[in-house]
Order: structure tokens, then sequence, then C-alpha cells
């Protein structure tokens, strides 16, 4: 059971600087005004989350590590190549099985941290405490000693963990940490060697230092070792359980054993309660950054790694912030694809292109056709490019924006026709109003609400906007002249199986719209084509 | 420690499946008429002799080892008997002093496996006794080995080691441990120490010269008032905590003592079996013998007065014997006169084939006869008798499960197979199953009314083949004895029917059984099932 993040780390006490592997810049913590990381953290969700179903995918790769609060680092996608190179170079190091489990163990040795010291504060009897709270030192001096040594074994290459490594060469070789470790070692050691008798009467327990009286449990095993059998002996025949109950918490008899025994053994107890009071604040700030920063690594490799098992591909993407002509190879919608893993239904990829001159998507189309799933397909790529991530796709080059943009028609909209149009134009407008040549726009069945002729118009006029402001992006829309309207425009028509009509292939092809094409595959299927019906009247 | 009596090298499985085939044995030769014999009421008896009977040996010295066992206990009967008695006796203390319930916690476990080890103790002790009074009188490995274990594990140095374990587990100076700190503090590596035999002593001197006092260690004690309900149920957590290590050390060698008297509680019972059929069949005035195993399975064969057990257990009379001659054929066809004895005589190889390889005495005056990989029985069903696809559907499924486990140097018994359909497609059917199966290296007896089949094998493998006939004399009347002879072609149906319906002129019949003439007492002496 972990609990949240700032809390149990006591992350506290003078500001430290170090590297960060999710920015170039080093943090300093934990003051925290400094720290991108902590300003991103207060970021709120971008407002294509829910169009785009992103806010699905990061729910998904963050499940099962809340008490990371991780998903403020997804809301702050990145603008430079280079920050998003460094964090390319962090993937890539863990890439390697090796050095992804150093670094995962690590995190597990970290979690043990926070739950020991959760454990000790719960803890009544503060004899005990004391003790979960010196295995909690242990299990941290341990933890960073073996991700030094596992980094120094498995050398990353990447800016930011060669960073991380040297900083925490010279913090395990520096004095605060190695006079922790070797009091903590000293006082475990003395504790270790307590052996107290224990005598248990009608109503009454007497504790003494242990003397050397012989193993009578081990006398009897043996006296009756005699009996055992092949089949019958070693092993009882039923199975008992080991242990009763796992309750770490001493009941009112034990802890009156305990505080007698620490009357037997004053140095090692005194040591003990010294160490608890002395050393409240050890964990290195750096440290503990790092440990929640590179779950943001971890999770993602895990939630890629799922995909790939199942034979889906994801990439590493170039991206550029100059070059518009974008490309993707077997590109698909990761929130839909997730869910179909689970159900074990087929999911089906996409190439899209955007040629130097070109701009803009017009997808027009049968419903239900892949068209919506193409343009969430188009933002997701986009949108985790810029933070760094893989994308889900073999292959692909990718604009790097200043923000994404989405219009989707609000479906539960109760108002009046008059007034939905109203209202989506307003948002349409303060949309053109937000947007800049480095934005990437997706609508999606805008101007659904008015007349066809109406839409026509308003379409075509949006659309110089869009292309007059350069912007980068998909119209999934039924009005088909816009798809013909420019050259920077590139029409997309969703492909229906020429066998049969009724099953949509939901892949994407370049072509100029035709709403007819649809429909006479329907026709034919019915065998109401010219053709047919030519040749059922003459019968 | 395992009495070891049943198999030179591991106990006896008293609890494991058995073979597939057990049920259909148990069936057709009537098993359960020879283990209620054997068990003259024990149930116990019966289910170890009935497992013993589905599990044949086929190791020649294995079955010798039995077979010297049943020689001492056909040679001191009331030595065997009161071993096995003294398992009982000892199982039945034991269960008196175990509790209703058995208890989960470590205390409960320590006091009752502590009372159970004491009254298995005891046990022990007397059977020490008769290993020192009746070791030097057995012959066989296995008693003597037996013996001698006893001897050895159970000298006095061990004896009274147990009983001061025992007594000091009553715990009556409180439970003593010694431990160190575990997780958390608490108590881990727990030790348990019996209390100091002093310590009352001591107690009085330090009273008497406080000096004393100051040479022992510190200690520091916790008196807890008996009024707080929750220090008395923590001192009981305690309690079980600390005595947990033991609590299953203890449980273990309860049930390992334990499963010493079963053993050896299982083993006797099988050779108290033993006695109690020879005893009864001696009675009926039945010879009983100690076969004479020989290697080479299938290999010759050879009896003197074989009888079916089972029919003379249940008519409770002497039994019509049955000599067959060395012979090595790999295939052996009955036919002959209904209710001639056939199927008697086909249970009364199977049994004795069966009681040889559990190492018994067998129902005959001599038998021998090598030890089969398998033994294997299929015996027309009563509901087989008509002639439906069905039936002979499930009659070749029955087949079909059999040939899964067929190996060579099986025995397999066949009576009035194939019938379930027509005799022509019977016989044919029959034809491919004994040609493929004893070519395989199986050993087929096979009872039968299929006149094409037994007539065919005559005529192509007269020398390969043994042909036995149910013996009827030429007044019709049935000796239940049989002889050598080539198959005939009728089944003397109507000889049963005139003994029934006591009508010899109901002019009904053929050529043959009008020639046989009447026959005023042909009742058959019992009547075979």
């Amino acid at each position: 059971m972990l609990l949240p993040w700032a809390e149990t780390m006591g992350v506290e006490g003078v500001p430290v600087t170090g590297p960060s592997v999710l920015q170039r810049r080093p943090v300093e913590v934990p003051s925290g005004a400094a720290s991108d990381a902590v300003a991103a953290a207060a970021a709120a969700e971008p407002a294509c989350f829910t169009d785009l179903h992103l806010d699905q995918v990061v729910a998904t790769i963050t499940a099962g590590r809340e008490a990371y609060e991780l998903t403020p680092f997804f809301h702050a996608p990145l603008t430079d190549p280079d920050d998003v190179a460094y964090r390319h170079e962090v993937f890539f190091d863990l890439a390697d099985d090796a050095r992804r489990t150093v670094i995962a163990g690590f995190g597990r040795d970290m979690r043990l941290v926070r739950e020991q010291r959760a454990r000790a504060a719960a803890l009544l009897d503060p004899r005990q405490g004391w003790r979960v709270y010196l295995d909690a030192a242990l299990t941290y001096c341990s933890a960073v000693s073996r991700l030094a040594s596992g980094l120094a074994e498995h050398p990353p290459g990447s800016r930011a963990l060669r960073a991380l490594a040297a900083y925490v060469d010279r913090y395990t070789s520096g004095a605060a940490f190695t006079s922790l470790r070797a009091e903590a070692m000293r006082i475990e050691g003395a504790l270790d060697d307590v052996r107290y008798e224990l005598t248990v009467e009608q109503d009454r327990v007497v504790v003494r230092r242990a003397s050397e009286a012989p193993d009578d449990g081990a006398a009897i095993a043996r006296t009756f070792a005699r009996f055992s059998g092949e089949r019958f002996g070693g092993e009882p025949r039923r199975r008992r359980r080991e242990s009763r109950r796992d309750d770490p918490a001493a009941n009112q008899i034990e802890s009156a054993v305990l505080e007698r025994v620490a009357r037997l053994y004053p140095d090692a107890f005194g040591a003990l309660e010294a160490f608890a009071g002395h050393y409240q604040t050890y964990l290195d700030p750096v440290v503990a950054t790092f440990d929640r920063e590179v779950q943001f690594y971890l999770t993602t490799l895990e939630y890629v790694a799922r995909f790939e098992r199942a034979g889906l591909p994801f990439c590493y993407p170039s991206v550029s912030a100059d070059d518009k002509a974008v490309r993707a190879r077997d590109a698909y919608d990761a929130a839909l694809a997730h869910g179909l893993l689970a159900g074990g239904g087929s999911v089906v990829c996409n190439d899209f292109e955007l040629r130097p001159q070109e701009r803009i998507f017009v997808v027009t189309g049968a419903n239900q056709g892949g068209k919506t799933t193409f343009a969430r397909t188009f933002g997701q790529l986009h949108y985790l490019a810029a933070l760094g991530c893989p994308v889900p796709a073999r292959e692909a080059s990718l604009y790097l924006f200043d923000q994404v943009l989405t219009h989707f028609e609000q479906e539960e909209d109760v108002r009046t026709l008059r007034g939905k149009f109203q209202d989506e134009l307003m948002r349409m407008h303060a949309l053109l109003e937000h947007t800049t040549d480095r934005s990437v726009v997706i609508l999606n069945e805008a101007l659904t609400a008015t007349t066809s002729h109406d839409a026509a118009l308003v379409g075509r006029q949006v659309l110089s906007r869009l292309l007059e402001q350069d912007v980068l992006g998909v119209w999934v829309t039924f009005i088909d002249e816009l798809a013909g309207l420019d050259p920077a425009v590139v029409s997309l028509v969703c492909g229906v199986d020429p066998e049969d009509p009724a099953r949509r292939t939901f892949e994407l092809r370049r072509r100029p719209a035709d709403g007819r094409a649809h429909a006479i595959a329907i026709a034919r299927a019915h065998q109401l084509t010219y053709a047919e019906l030519r040749r059922r009247l003459r019968s | 420690m395992r009495p070891r009596l049943l198999h030179p090298d591991r106990e006896f499985d008293t609890h494991g499946r058995l073979p597939r085939q057990a049920a259909t044995l148990v069936q057709d030769l009537e098993l359960s008429t020879l283990t209620a014999a054997m068990a003259r009421g024990d149930k116990r008896i019966a289910d170890i002799a009935q497992r013993a009977l589905l599990a044949p040996l086929t190791d020649l010295d294995a079955i010798a080892y039995r077979q010297a066992v049943v020689r001492d206990c056909l040679a001191h009967p009331n030595d065997a008997r009161a071993l096995y008695a003294l398992a009982v006796a000892a199982i039945e203390r034991a269960e008196q002093a175990s509790w209703a319930f058995m208890p989960r916690k470590p205390a409960s476990i320590v006091r009752h496996a502590r009372d159970v080890l004491l009254a298995y103790l005891e046990s022990l002790r007397a059977l020490r006794r008769l290993a020192d009074r009746r070791g030097e009188h057995v012959a066989s490995d296995a008693l003597r080995v037996f013996f001698e274990l006893i001897r050895r594990e159970l000298d006095d140095a061990a004896l009274r080691e147990m009983e001061r374990h025992l007594r000091a587990l009553r715990f009556t100076a409180g439970i003593r441990v010694s431990a160190g700190l575990g997780p958390a503090n608490k108590a881990r590596d727990i030790v348990l120490h019996h209390g100091r035999a002093r310590a009352r002593v001591w107690t009085r001197l330090e009273r008497w010269w406080p000096p004393l006092r100051r040479r022992r260690e510190p200690a520091f004690s916790y008196q807890l008032d008996p009024a707080d309900e929750n220090g008395v149920r923590a001192l009981d957590e305690v309690r079980d905590r600390i005595l947990e290590g033991v609590s299953v050390t203890l449980a273990q060698a309860s049930e390992q003592v334990a499963g010493f008297f079963h053993a050896l509680r299982s083993e006797m019972a099988f050779y108290v079996g033993c006695l109690n059929l020879a005893e009864r069949l001696g009675e009926l005035g039945a010879a009983t013998c100690l076969p004479e195993p020989v290697a080479d399975a299938p290999g010759p064969w050879q009896a003197q007065g074989l009888y079916d057990p089972c029919l003379a257990l249940s008519a409770d009379q002497p039994p019509v014997d049955n000599d067959v001659a060395p012979q090595a054929a790999s295939l052996v066809i009955v036919t002959g006169a209904n209710q001639g004895g056939k199927t008697t005589f086909l249970r009364s190889v199977g049994l004795a084939q069966l009681m040889l390889q559990a190492g018994m005495v067998v129902a005959a005056r001599s038998l021998r006869a090598g030890a089969c990989a398998g033994i294997f029985t299929h015996f027309k069903r009563e509901e087989d008798a008509s002639m439906t696809s069905g039936k002979l559907d499930e009659e070749l499924a029955r087949m079909s499960a059999i040939v899964d486990e067929l190996r060579p140097g099986s025995l397999l018994l066949l009576n009035e197979s194939f019938a379930a359909t027509n005799e022509r497609e019977g016989s044919e059917i029959a034809h491919q199953i004994v040609d493929a199966v004893t070519e395989s290296g199986v050993r087929v007896y096979f009872v039968t009314h299929l006149d094409d089949f037994a007539r065919r094998r005559y005529e192509r493998d007269a020398a390969g083949t043994l042909f036995l006939r149910a013996e009827r004399r030429p007044d019709g009347e049935r000796t239940f004895k049989l002889r050598p002879g080539a198959p005939e072609r009728t089944s003397h149906g109507m000889d049963l029917y005139r003994a029934i319906f006591g009508d010899a002129d109901d002019g009904v019949g053929d050529a043959e059984d009008e020639a046989a003439g009447p026959t005023a007492d042909a009742h058959p002496p019992h009547t075979p099932t």
C-alpha cells in the first residue's frame, strides 16, 4: 500500500541541486520554485485530452503507480526537439534489460523504504517503531548502493542517466551517506546479537539473558525422527499454515517482554532509540526525485510492451519544430487498441503523409468508417511525440507543436439547433483566436448543426483561415467540397470492402471525396446497380 | 522406520488409486467373496487383501519375500495374530487419547500430540517386549529384519528419552524458550528448553539462603492481573507463538508414529487374512498351497487340484477341482456344455494367478506358474444378452480400454466375449483380436460358444492352442471337470433344458442329445455362478 508521494518521502531541509531525468536543466529540490517538473505538476489537463482519448491513454499508462503522481508529467509537452531527444536517450538506455532491471529494482526498493517508514510510524510500541525505522534506513542505503553499482556495471549512454550516475557516485561516497549506513549497520548487528530467555508461567512471564541451553525442540525432532517413513514421514500429511497471523504489532505481553529485553540490553536499545531520533531526514532529495521521475519511463515502457507483445508497433518518431511534412506508417489509436487487446479484437493501422506543401487532411466517407479514430490517431501521435515518448506507429516523422487544439462535436448538447450552431461557431472562433503557425488543429464533425449550404459556406471560411495561419491538422467532415478546396488540403476517404460493402475496412485512402462510392457499393450488394437492375428487369 | 512386511524396499500403498481394471476384476472374479473369507468380519483385512490382489507382484523375489512371511505365520499363527492385535490396540489407544476435533492452535496441538504420543509409547514398549520374546522364532527375512529393527531402534535408552521429552512437555515449571529479535523486534529463532529439573529445589534453597540468588542472571518479570482478560488472551497468543515450532515437530512426530503403527496394522492384516483363508478352506476340506512362481511369464502353467475358492466358500462345500497339465500355449480355448464349469475354471485360473502374484496361498494342491505383467478379464455381462449393436459397442469399448493397458506377458481371460452380435461377426472380431493380442505376447484363456471361431482355430492351429472341453458324461451328467478335447458343435443347452424340466421326451432336441438318453440325477452338485 503506497502512500501519497510527498508525505512519505520526507524530503525536506536544505535545497539541493541535481540532475533530472525529465529535463535538461538541473532541478533544485525540494524548494520547488525552479523545478520545471514541479511546475508541470501544477499544470492542468490539456483541453484536447478528452477529445483525443489521451485521458484514457494516460490513465492506463499511470495505473498502478498512482502514488508517484505521474499524471502531471503527461500534461507538459515539450517544444524543443533537443528536449525530446533528451528523453529518447533515456528510453533507449532503459530498453536494455539489465539496465532497466537495475532501475526497476531501485524503484521497488524505494517503495519498500516508504512502506517501512509508514509502518514504523503506525507501530504503537516505540521499540518496534524504531526497529522498523532502522530497517527503512538500511533498505534505503542498500537501494542507493545497488543503484550506484548497477549503473557502474551497466553504464548508461543518455545524458540524463550519466549525470544521475555521477551524482549518485558522489552522494554514496559522501560523509552523510556513509555514516548513516555505518551507524545503521552497527545497530542492526548489536540487535542481532541479542538473545533472551523467556519463561511463560500461568500468569507471569520472566525474561532473562539467554544461557547456553540445549535445543530441546530439535532433540524431540531427533528422537522421533526414527519413525519417519518414506511416504508419511518427512512432511506432515496435512500442510499446516506456517504462520497464523502476520501481525507485526506486539500485543500487551510482547511489549512487556520487549521492554524487559531492552533493560537487559541497554546499549543496543539505547543506540536504536538515538538513531531514530537523529536520522529523521536522511533521504536525498535528488535521489528521491529521480525515483519518481524515472517511473515516467518505466511505466511507459511497460505500456508499450503490452502492445508489442500483441504485435502492434511502437516507435520513436523523428521530430522537428520546422518541418511540417509529417508522415507515419501503421499508425493507430492507442486507446482503442488497448481496449481491443483485452477483448481480442484486431486493430486496423493507417498510414498518413503530408507532403511539404500540404497541411490539412480532410476526411470524408461512411459513418463508423474510422474517420474519428484517424483524427484521434493523428492527435495522439503528435502529443505523445511531444512528451518524448514512443508513439503507436511503425515509423513516424512528426511536427513539434506549441499546442493541440481540438473541436469535437458535442453530442449531449440538448439546446436548439440554432443555439447549438451559435455555440459551435463561438467555440470555433475561440479556437481560431488561439491558433498559431505552430498549432495542430483537429476538427471532428464540425458544423453539423446547420444546413449543408450554410455549413459549406462557413466551412470554406474556416478552412481558409486555418490555411492562412499555416496550421497542421485533420478535419473530419461531411462537407465534401472542402476536400478539393486548396492544394494544401489532402482528401482522405475511408474505405469500404468492395466485396461486402456493409463491412468497413477502417482504412483511409488518399482520393477525391465522393460520397457516392459507398452508396454504389451498397447498391451492388442489393443488386440495384444499373446492370443488375437491367438484368433483373429484363427477366 | 517402517515395518516393510509386504515389500522389501518400500511401504505398502494403502491409499493409492487402484488400477483402472480393478473394478472389473473384482466383479468378474468375485474377489469380494475371497476377501470376505480372509477378513472374517474385519473390514480392514478385506480392504488390504483386495489392494494386494489388485496390485500383482511381477518380481519373483518380491513374491518369495511375502511367501516366507506367510510360511512364518502358518507356523506360528498366534504370533502373527498377536502382532496384528498389538497394532490394532495401539491405534485404538491413540484414538482414545485423541480429541474429538483436531486442535488448530499451537499450544493445543502440543498438548494433543503429547497425549497421543504418550499413548503410543505404551504400545512401543509392548512391541519391544514382543520382539524380545518372539524375535528368534521367525524364519522370514521380513519379520527377522523387522524385529531386529524394533530391538535396535526402540532400545531402553530410546524409550527413556521419548518418555523424558513427553513428560517435559507438561510444562509444570512454565514454558521456557530462548529467542532473538526478528522483524519489528518480534521474537524470532525461538528455541524450546525443557524446564530446569531442579528449579523447585533451587527456589527453596534461595529462599533459605539468599546469597545464592545473586549468582543467577538478572531477571525481569511481568505479573499479569488474572482479571485482565485482554492480558490473559495476549498471554495465550504468546504461548501459541513460542510453541509454533515445537507444535509442528510434535504433530509430525505423532503422525510418523501413527504412520508406523498404521503400516504395521495394514501389513499384518494381509497376513492374518492369509491365515484366515487357509484355515477356512481347510475346514471345507479344500487344499491350499504356496505356489511355485517361475520366471518367464507367461511361460508354462501347471496345476493340480485347481479350484475356484470363491465357489467353495459361497457353496460351503468342497469344490470340484481340475488338473492342468504343463503347457505353455499362448491360447487356451474352453468349450463345452453350459453350466459345465467353464466359467468356474476360468475364475480359478484368474484367482490362482492373482493370489500367486499377491504372495498368498492359492486354491490348489500345487501350482507352478510365471508372474504375469498384468491380469485382465473380459466377461460377458448379463445385460449383454440381447443382440444389439449398442451392446456390442459397449463390449468393444471395454475391450478397447483393456487393450490400452495390455503389455506383453499379460494374462487375458475372455468369457463369452463378442457374443453380442451374430456368430459370424462375433467370430471374425474374435479372430482379429485374439490373433493380435496373442502375437503380442499375451496369454489368452477364452471360454466361448463361438463355434465358428473355435472350429477354425482348431483346424488352423491345433498344436499351438490348448482346447479344453467341459466334460459331459454319455448320460448327459456334468462332472464340472475340463478335459482336453476338440470343440464340439453344440453347447448342450438341451441337457440343461431336460435337467430343469425333468422331461426327456419333449420332442425337442438333436441327434446327439437323443443318443444321450434320459438323465434322472443330472442336477449339478452345486450351482456355478
